[in-house]
C-alpha cells in the first residue's frame, strides 16, 4: 500500500526523523495560512502518489504568503501529468507546505528487502535526489549497503558507517545515525515494504533534514496498523480496482482487449501471457480465488466486463480442489444476473471438466468451450478479431 | 525413489480453530491427505489436545504431538498472523520439515523465523504454497492427487494451479513425476529452486525437472546459474508474467518487477544460457519436456 508524502513525514516525524516544518493545505486559503504560521520562503508540493511531481509542474516555491496562495491554486485541482502516471496524469487534491530549505548538499537514504539474502538492506548514496535505480545500474559503488541481521536490527555501528560514509561531518554525523535509527525504526514499526528520502539533504545551517518521503507498506500486515491502513487513499487507484477489491477479487487493469478470470494467480499470468502469444493482448489480472462460488463469480464478471475496452472474454478454469461443475454452474447463474455483450470462451480442466461442460452446453447460453489452453487462447484471439 | 517426502513420512497437520479441534479448510484437506495415503499421525491445536479429529488425536503443542506419534513432518495451516509463530514452534520441536501452505503472512515475520530456522535441523516449504506431493506415496498440502502419476520428472513451481497446469501437462505426454514442490509466491520462502535442484540432483529416480517461474526476485536466475554449473539433468522452464506491468503485485506478494528487476525477459535469458529448454507458451510445457528427453 502507498501513502501520500505528507502522511509518510508525519509519519517519520513521530518516529523522531527531522522533516522541515508544514502541514497539508486542501485549498488556496489554507495554504496562504500554514505559509503566513511557518513565516519565510515556503515549498507548496502537489500531494499524489506518484514520483517526479517537480518535472510536471507539481512542485512550486513561495516567497510569501501571497505566493502560496498562488502556487497552490494552480497545483490543486491540476491534472498532473509525471513520467510515472501516464499521459492521463492524476487528479491533484491537496499540496504540501513547508518551510524552504537551504540546501548544501543532497544524499539518498532508502531501506529495502533483499530477497535473496532474506534481509533487510539500509542503502545510502551521496548521489541525491537522482532516480536510485539509474545510479545502481550505471555506478553501483556509489551506493553505500548495510544489510541489517533480523536478530537484533540495525545496530549503532552500521548507522555510524553509513553516516560517515555519505560525508557527513562534525555534528552532522550524530544528527545523521540518529536519523538512519529512526527511519529503520519506523520501517519495522509500521511494517514498511520500502521507505525512501530522497533527496536528504544538509541545510546551509548543518541541519540533516528529509525533503522527501516515500513509504510504502506490506499489505500482509496492514491487519495489525488500522490507522495506516485509514490512509489509504482509492482516488489514487483505478476504480474498477477498487471495485474489484471490496470483494476481495484480485484485479489489475490492463490496457488490452482480452477480459482474463482465472483461478490462482500463477496461471492468471501465465493466461495473460498466453492471450498475448496467440496474437491479442490482455485487458487484466484476475485471480478469482480457489473457494470459486456464485457470488464471486458474478461479481467478477461484472467488473471485468465493465472495461469498455473488453471485446471477448476467456475464462480459464484449472479444477483442482475446485470442481469445474460447480464453477461452470456458477459462470451460468452469472450470465443470468448479467448481461454480456462480448464472446465468451470457457476452457475447463481437471475435476469433473466433462460435466461442467456439459452444463456449459446445456445452459441454452452462448460459449465457446475449449479443453486445452492452447485452443481456448486461439479461441478468443479469433473471438475478438472477428468483433473488430 | 522421491525428494523431502515418501511413504514412510509421518505428518501431524497445525491448525488454530478457537471453535473446534480443526476448522473447514483444513479439516477439508486432511480428509484430502488421508484418502490420498499419507500417514497423518497428529493434529495440533493449543487449548483441544485429547480431543480427535476423524480418529486422529489432538495434542496442545507441537512438541507433545512429534513426542507421542514420531512426526517427521508438518503441514501447516494457521491462518496467517500466527503462522510465523507456530512454524518456528515446529522447528523447535525438531520436525525435520515443515510444509506452510498460509498466504499473507507479513515479511517482517518471515524473515524472523526464516533467521530463527537457520541453525535448526528444518527445512520449510513454503509459505503460500500449494506443499508438495511424491506421487503414490505421500501428499502434504492442498494439491488435486489425481491429476499426478507416479514418474521419474522433477517439478518445482512457484504458483499452485499453474503447477496443475504444468502437471496434467507432463502427465497427458506420458510423464509421471517423481515428487512436485510448490515453494510459494512470497518474497520469503524456507526452500529455493536451487535447494530443490540440488536434492533432484541426487535421486536417481528423477530423469529431468521442469521449473515453474515467475516475475519477481531473482531465484530463477541464481537456479541458472546452479544449473550451468552442477546440474547435468535436462531442465525444461516457463516463467509467467511475460505481459506483466512492472510495479504491480500480481497476486502473489512476490510477483512484482521492482527496481527494473524480475522481469520475464531477464530470467528467460539467463535459463536458456544455462541451457534450460525454455518455453514461451505455457501450453507448451509438456510438449518442451518430451523434446528435451528426446534429443
Amino acid at each position: 500500500m502507498k501513502i501520500h508524502e505528507y502522511q509518510a513525514k508525519e509519519i517519520l516525524r513521530s518516529f523522531g526523523v527531522p522533516v522541515p516544518n508544514g502541514a497539508v493545505a486542501r485549498t488556496p486559503e489554507e495554504a496562504e495560512a500554514i505559509a503566513k504560521d511557518l513565516g519565510g520562503a515556503v515549498v507548496v508540493k502537489a500531494q499524489i502518489h506518484a514520483g517526479g511531481r517537480g518535472k510536471g509542474g507539481g512542485i512550486k516555491l513561495a516567497a510569501d504568503p501571497a505566493e502560496a496562495r498562488e502556487a497552490a491554486s494552480e497545483i490543486i485541482g491540476m491534472q498532473l501529468v509525471t513520467p510515472q502516471t501516464g499521459s492521463e496524469g492524476q487528479k491533484v487534491k491537496s499540496v504540501w507546505v513547508e518551510n524552504a530549505t537551504d540546501i548544501d548538499r543532497e544524499l539518498y537514504l532508502g531501506i529495502v528487502l533483499d530477497r535473496a539474502r532474506s534481509r533487510l538492506v539500509v542503502m545510502a548514496s551521496r548521489a541525491g535526489g537522482m532516480d536510485i535505480e539509474e545510479v545502481a545500474a550505471t555506478t553501483p559503488e556509489k551506493i553505500l549497503k548495510e544489510v541489517v541481521h533480523p536478530g537484533v536490527g540495525l545496530q549503532p555501528f552500521q548507522a555510524r558507517r553509513l553516516a560517515l560514509g555519505l560525508g557527513l561531518e562534525g555534528d552532522q554525523i550524530k544528527q545523521g545515525v540518529a536519523f538512519i535509527s529512526a527511519l529503520y525504526r519506523a520501517y519495522e514499526e509500521t511494517d514498511c515494504s520500502l521507505a525512501e528520502i530522497n533527496p536528504l539533504v544538509v541545510s546551509k545551517s548543518g541541519e540533516v533534514l528529509a525533503l522527501d518521503a516515500k513509504m510504502n507498506f506490506d499489505d500482509s500486515a496492514m491487519y495489525r496498523h488500522s490507522d495506516i491502513y485509514e490512509l489509504r487513499d482509492v482516488d489514487e487507484e483505478d476504480p474498477l480496482e477498487v471495485e474489484a477489491s471490496k470483494y476481495d477479487l484480485n484485479y489489475i487493469k490492463l490496457d488490452g482487449e482480452v477480459g482474463c478470470m482465472v483461478n490462482g494467480a500463477g496461471l492468471a499470468m501465465a493466461t495473460m501471457d498466453i492471450v498475448k502469444y496467440a496474437g491479442s493482448s490482455p485487458a487484466n489480472f484476475l485471480d478469482v480465488g480457489g473457494g470459486t462460488n456464485v457470488e464471486r463469480v458474478k461479481n467478477a464478471m461484472r467488473i471485468l466486463t465493465s472495461d469498455e475496452s473488453v471485446k471477448a472474454v476467456l475464462i480459464n478454469i484449472f479444477g483442482g480442489i475446485v470442481r469445474c461443475d460447480r464453477v461452470a454452474e456458477g459462470v451460468v447463474a452469472a450470465l443470468e444476473d448479467i448481461e454480456i455483450n462480448v464472446p465468451l470462451v470457457v476452457r475447463l480442466q481437471g475435476t469433473n471438466a466433462e460435466e461442467g461442460a456439459q452444463i456449459l452446453e446445456n445452459s441454452g447460453l452462448e460459449f465457446t468451450v475449449a479443453r486445452k489452453l492452447q485452443e481456448a487462447a486461439e479461441g478468443v484471439v479469433a473471438a475478438v478479431q472477428n468483433a473488430a | 525413489m522421491s525428494i523431502l517426502i515418501d511413504s514412510n513420512t509421518r505428518v501431524i497437520v497445525q491448525s488454530f480453530s478457537s471453535s473446534r479441534a480443526m476448522g473447514g479448510e483444513a479439516r477439508f484437506h486432511l480428509q484430502q491427505m488421508l484418502d490420498y495415503g499419507t500417514r497423518v499421525v497428529g493434529v495440533v491445536n493449543a487449548g483441544k489436545g485429547g480431543e480427535s479429529v476423524d480418529g486422529i488425536p489432538v495434542f496442545d503443542t507441537v512438541s507433545d504431538a512429534a513426542e507421542q506419534t514420531g512426526a517427521t513432518a508438518s503441514a501447516n495451516f494457521v491462518p496467517a498472523p500466527f503462522a510465523a509463530d507456530t512454524i518456528m514452534e515446529a522447528a523447535d520441536a525438531g520436525l525435520p520439515l515443515i510444509v506452510c501452505i498460509s498466504e499473507n503472512i507479513p515479511v517482517l515475520d518471515m524473515l524472523k523465523a526464516k533467521h530463527y530456522l537457520a541453525d535448526k535441523n528444518t527445512r520449510l516449504i513454503g509459505p503460500n504454497c500449494p506443499g508438495l506431493i511424491s506421487p503414490g506415496k505421500c501428499k502434504i498440502g492442498i494439491m488435486p492427487g489425481a491429476i499426478h502419476r507416479e514418474g521419474r520428472i522433477g517439478v518445482i513451481s512457484r504458483s499452485g494451479t499453474l503447477t496443475y497446469e504444468a502437471v496434467s501437462q507432463l502427465t497427458d505426454s506420458g510423464f509421471g513425476q517423481s515428487s512436485c514442490v510448490g515453494i510459494g509466491g512470497d518474497p520469503i520462502i524456507g526452500t529455493t529452486f536451487t535447494d530443490c535442484l540440488a536434492l533432484f540432483k541426487d535421486d536417481p529416480d528423477t530423469d529431468a525437472v521442469i521449473m515453474i517461474g515467475e516475475i519477481g526476485g531473482t531465484a530463477e536466475e541464481e537456479a541458472a546459474a546452479y544449473v550451468k554449473a552442477h546440474f547435468g539433468k535436462p531442465v525444461v522452464s516457463f516463467i509467467a508474467g511475460q505481459t506483466a506491468p512492472p510495479g504491480r503485485r500480481m497476486g502473489h506478494a512476490g510477483a512484482i518487477i521492482s527496481g527494473g528487476q524480475g522481469t520475464a525477459a531477464d530470467k528467460m535469458a539467463a535459463l536458456r544460457d544455462a541451457g534450460i529448454h525454455v518455453c514461451e507458451s505455457p501450453a507448451e510445457m509438456g510438449a518442451t519436456m518430451k523434446r528435451a528427453l528426446s534429443g
